[in-house]
């Protein structure tokens, strides 16, 4: 291709959107090294504000779950609704429990 | 956006493969359907037909392509916008369009297509981007126009994609969506303030609705009896209301505005008609439309052009950010704390 012979590595974005709150995937960027992708990042994806600190990661990087295990990995959880509070009654004369 | 004949469907044959696969396929194919149906979203290792998948990557890249292109007609004022106020406000506003181009690239890449493929394909011709940004930004005026009306069509035709099946695709166009309303509200801003202005800035202001008015209502496309593709994407839940619904929206929320403006919308047969509750408008002309499409609008080919020439100019740029890159593999960036390490450890292991 014109000028650029083989792809430019790509990089996911997290950011922190504000002070206490954890990084978010937003999307990816591509760029040919770190510090490219942080300030791609930057110009792509916080044009308002949108964050207070940057997280580039090769996406190579990434190791994410087959969908194909959807089941076998998510739905044990499905059937124990005794994780959530509201599975437990509590009469109204107890207060705050 | 402008996603104007971008929901055309690739027809290429389909493979005839051997009888065990075949029943594989379509046991996967009638799962995929029922999670469209039951509107789940489709992400990029799921299963999808092949066909779905064309569609896709044609039309998110053709709206990115349009993202890219669209800067054009825009940039041509920015170094003679009025005040340094419209002129931070252009500047910005253009920059939204080039994000828009890459969020939109970076959805259709996650269906396994490269970015230079696609660069390509608008460097050679060989792809197709909206129509509308063919025509001239003759006046400051026109600036104006394409911002209440260009992206005003726009907003009308990507807010339903917000919900769009393909997961990257409706989340590139959640973020878009933000951002295109203020693109609409600068624009309606300067058609207001030539409106209220001299007679020459009011006149300008409707010289530009007379332009615009047409290109903007054709770019929802043909007819729905025209448009032979439509009736899939629906089904896929990639389009969510047809060419002409969306027209008619369009009509209904800019005819006041218009009205608002003091301006005339040039059209003989427009009025409201009681019964419905909408607004009866002409016949955009489709032979325009068709020409256009084919290259012969009246900037198609500064418009290539000058995309061509950017690429080209920006050559050193990416040679020398690569020779950067190989002599110094580990610049840039801060490592991480430890936060960061467990995140990336966990990942590993799952
Ligand atoms: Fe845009
Ligand atoms: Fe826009």
């Amino acid at each position: 291709m014109t000028g650029q012979q083989v792809s430019w590595p790509l990089w996911e974005v997290f950011i922190r959107s504000r002070n206490g709150l954890h990084h978010a995937h937003v999307g990816s960027v591509h760029a040919v090294d770190a510090e490219m992708a942080v300030e791609n990042a930057r110009d792509v994806y916080t044009r308002r504000g949108e964050g207070v600190s940057i997280w580039v990661v090769p996406s190579t990087a990434i190791v994410a779950s087959d969908p194909a295990d959807k089941d076998s990995l998510f739905e044990p959880a499905l059937d124990k609704i005794y994780r959530h509070p509201t599975f437990y009654e509590i009469p109204d004369g107890v207060g705050n429990i | 956006m402008y996603s104007q004949g971008l929901d055309q469907r690739d027809d290429a044959p389909r493979r005839v493969d051997d009888p065990a696969a075949t029943a594989h396929d379509s046991a996967l194919h009638a799962r995929f359907d029922e999670r469209v149906d039951a509107e789940e979203k489709i992400e990029p290792n799921d299963w999808m037909p092949d066909s779905y998948r064309r569609t896709l990557i044609r039309q998110i890249s053709q709206h990115a392509h349009s993202e890219v292109i669209g800067m054009q007609p825009e940039g041509n004022w920015i170094t003679r916008a009025p005040s340094l106020r419209r002129k931070a406000v252009l500047l910005a506003k253009v920059q939204d369009e080039a994000g828009h181009g890459l969020y939109l690239y970076a959805a259709a890449e996650t269906l396994g297509v490269t970015r230079e493929e696609l660069v390509d394909q608008l460097l050679e011709g060989r792809a197709k981007y909206s129509s509308i940004f063919n025509y001239p930004t003759l006046t400051w005026a026109d600036m104006g126009a394409i911002g209440w009306l260009v992206d005003g069509a726009a907003i009308m035709n990507q807010v339903p994609l917000c919900r769009c099946s393909y997961g990257p695709y409706a989340r590139a166009m959640v973020r878009i969506c933000k951002e295109e309303s203020f693109h609409q509200r600068q624009g309606f801003e300067i058609m207001l303030t030539l409106s209220r202005g001299t007679a020459e800035q009011t006149a300008m202001a409707q010289d530009a609705l007379d332009r615009w008015w047409w290109p903007a209502l054709m770019m929802f496309g043909p007819h729905d009896s025209e448009s032979t593709h439509s009736e899939q994407s629906m089904a896929w839940k990639i389009k969510r209301f047809s060419n002409d619904e969306l027209r008619q929206k369009f009509v209904d929320a800019t005819v006041p505005q218009a009205k608002f403006l003091g301006l005339r919308v040039p059209d003989d047969d427009l009025h409201y008609d009681d019964a419905t509750g909408h607004y009866v408008f002409g016949e955009p002309d489709w032979s325009e439309f068709a020409a256009v499409l084919r290259g012969e609008g009246p900037c198609n080919a500064q418009r290539m052009a000058h995309r061509r020439r950017a690429h080209d100019e920006g050559r050193w740029v990416r040679e020398a950010a690569e020779a950067h890159a190989a002599k110094h593999p580990r610049s840039g960036g801060t490592p991480v704390g430890p936060e960061a390490q467990q995140w990336a450890n966990a990942g590993v292991r799952a």
